[in-house]
């Protein structure tokens, strides 16, 4: 049981890990909560319902398509609002920014509907290990394999091209930044691209573990706060280990309390790290 | 329709349109004049409106009650209990950077959902709570509504005095001073937090005394007649319309507003009976469409804030 809840959390973790990394560093980059980022989530998936299951393309080309049209949503969005906000004070932005949830929210549910969607209708045998102590589905596997990739890829990408290094850069120190004569809108416009692909991905992998809903993005936002607060803003590794914690805790928060009251575990930890350590674990001084 | 249906109709508008202006007049406390940022309005206002109405119930074996206490005390009691969830959710974040509070006040409205919807010793849970008593119910006849209205528009008043008299007062020009420069007040030596945690606290009280008028005009509320976000978003486009940090324009922000948010339900309410939830789906995308033209073009609002000079205060 223990165990079997601790595996559901690690792989509802790694989707909140996938998620969160982008919102840190749109944070630590704009110095705004993205509350659109949720329901970015969401459009990426639906995305990949529309070229899986609506046109009937392979699974990979799905995700693809998916995760280019989910990061090119995220830079229209820059293009068209937040760059025209910024300049004012982030409150203004930020609610921008949840009309921005509201639209993509009833444009998901004007397409697509309020029913449920599934990518493969299929009831899938789960894989018994150990004499039962732990039950994993085919997709789940592929889910941790597929995020575990991603978080390599953007390892990579971080650590070891120009771009990526500069987008730590912007995000540890903006005019520092700058000084070294960063091209900061192109890092603006790569972070949002980037950002979008790997919320499109969590999007994706999470209707994959589960199923497809206008709120499912919308549900997970509060997890991905916690998780980049937990992290530190702007710290695209604490963000991943951020999302593990948030969501493996999650669910082992159901062995004590009422699995209804889940949410509100994301919520405890936000605010017990904001009163202890307001920067996170891996962040600087707010 | 006849005029009495066309003035009945209005009256019962009219009531909306007043206590969605209380909220707005709340919000407008906490951000228009203190920059806060709060997103759990629908939290605060569903407090209230749960608050009263099991303050003001006879025993129910549904949910917790039995107090039946006036109306009055009811309001009171919502303003109290949703001020006191606005300071605990205050103390931890209202120190750090102004997102963080805005994080988690949706995170708080999120739990105030859950618990209403899970607790149903205290609320009912998804049934909700009905017969919530309406003040001198039966004394007017076909005019209670009028009634109510009256009762709203009062509330708007009392709470519209306060604040015009607090935002001019010496507490309110600190609180507008730690807006505009927090370096600045801090280095006078105020507490910059405990003015903050003042303005959301009152912000809060006065959403829940909205909340509470709510419960008791509708008389029936459950988890899902809160839209939490298609609420708080509500208000916060009748504060940026009406201009922050002018209660006038909160009222008229919140009048424009909701008049606009009605009108998109006639439009829709022209589609056939199929389309119901693609209908609802377009109202809020229009809305919302409609606040990012508002924020990209008229930031101010229509109303920009009052000048509150020296001199102007000195003649209060």
């Amino acid at each position: 049981m223990v165990l079997q809840l601790f595996l559901n959390g690690v792989i509802l973790g790694s989707i909140i890990a996938l998620g969160a990394i982008g919102l840190s560093l749109i944070y630590g980059i704009l110095k705004f909560g993205h509350f659109a980022h949720g329901d970015l989530m969401t459009l990426g998936a639906y995305f990949a319902f529309l070229f899986k299951v609506q046109l009937g393309l392979p699974f990979w080309l799905a995700f693809v398509l998916a995760a280019a049209l989910t990061a090119g949503t995220a830079i229209l969005l820059n293009l068209i609002l937040y760059r025209h906000l910024k300049k004012r004070d982030s409150v203004i932005v930020m609610i921008s920014s949840v009309g921005a949830a509201l639209i993509i929210r009833n444009l998901v549910l004007l397409f697509w509907g309020p029913q449920n969607q599934f990518y493969v209708k299929a009831i899938q045998m789960p894989l018994v290990l150990g004499d039962g102590l732990l039950r994993i589905k085919e997709n789940q596997i592929i889910i941790l394999v597929l995020a575990l990739a991603l978080v390599i890829a953007v390892h990579l990408f971080l650590s070891k091209t120009k771009m990526g290094k500069a987008m730590r850069a912007m995000s540890d120190n903006i005019d520092l930044a700058q000084i070294t004569g960063i091209n900061t809108e192109r890092v603006i416009i790569w972070t949002w691209a980037m950002s979008g692909v790997l919320t499109a991905a969590a999007g994706i992998l999470l209707a994959f573990d589960t199923h497809l809903t206008p709120v499912m993005g919308w549900n997970l936002l509060l997890p991905l706060f916690a998780a980049a607060i937990l992290g530190g803003i702007g710290s695209p590794y604490g963000a991943m280990f951020g999302g593990l914690v948030i969501g493996i805790s999650q669910e082992m928060s159901t062995l004590i309390i009422s699995a209804a009251y889940k949410p509100a575990v994301a919520f405890t930890i936000m605010i017990l790290m904001l009163i202890i350590r307001p920067s996170g674990l891996m962040g600087k001084k707010v | 329709m006849t005029f009495a249906g066309v003035f009945s109709y209005l009256v019962f508008f009219l009531i909306f349109v007043g206590i969605y202006a209380i909220m707005t007049l709340g919000l407008n406390i906490q951000r228009g004049f203190a920059g806060l940022f709060n997103i759990g309005i629908a939290g605060f206002w569903a407090v209230g409106a749960y608050t009263s109405a099991i303050m003001t119930k006879g025993p129910s074996p549904d949910h917790l009650g039995g107090f039946g206490m006036p109306f009055i005390v009811g309001l009171l009691v919502a303003g109290l209990i949703s001020a006191l969830v606005a300071f605990l959710v205050g103390i931890p974040t209202i120190r750090l950077r102004e997102d963080y509070l805005g994080i988690a006040t949706i995170g708080i409205a999120e739990i105030i959902r859950l618990v209403i919807k899970n607790e149903a010793w205290l609320t009912n849970g998804v049934r909700g709570i009905s017969a919530i008593p309406k003040p001198l119910a039966g004394s007017f006849g076909s005019n209670y509504n009028l009634f109510f209205l009256m009762l709203v528009v009062l509330t708007i008043a009392f709470f519209y005095y306060l604040s015009e008299k607090g935002i001019n007062s010496p507490w309110g020009r600190v609180l507008r001073a730690i807006r505009e420069d927090e370096e600045v007040v801090k280095a006078v030596g105020k507490n910059v937090v405990r003015y903050r945690l003042e303005a959301f606290v009152l912000g809060a009280f006065i959403m829940g005394v909205g909340g509470a008028l709510y419960a008791h005009f509708t008389s029936f509320i459950s988890p899902a007649a809160f839209r939490p976000m298609q609420a708080t978003f509500l208000v916060w486009i009748m504060l940026i319309i009406g201009g922050s940090a002018n209660n006038f324009g909160s009222i008229v922000g919140a009048f424009l507003t909701w008049g606009i948010w009605t009108g998109t339900e006639f439009l829709t309410g022209m589609l056939p009976a199929a389309y119901t939830t693609q209908a609802a789906a377009v109202r809020v995308i229009l809305i919302g469409v409609f606040l990012e033209i508002i924020l990209l073009n008229r930031p101010e609002g229509l109303f920009s804030e009052k000048k509150y000079s020296s001199a102007s205060t000195a003649d209060n």
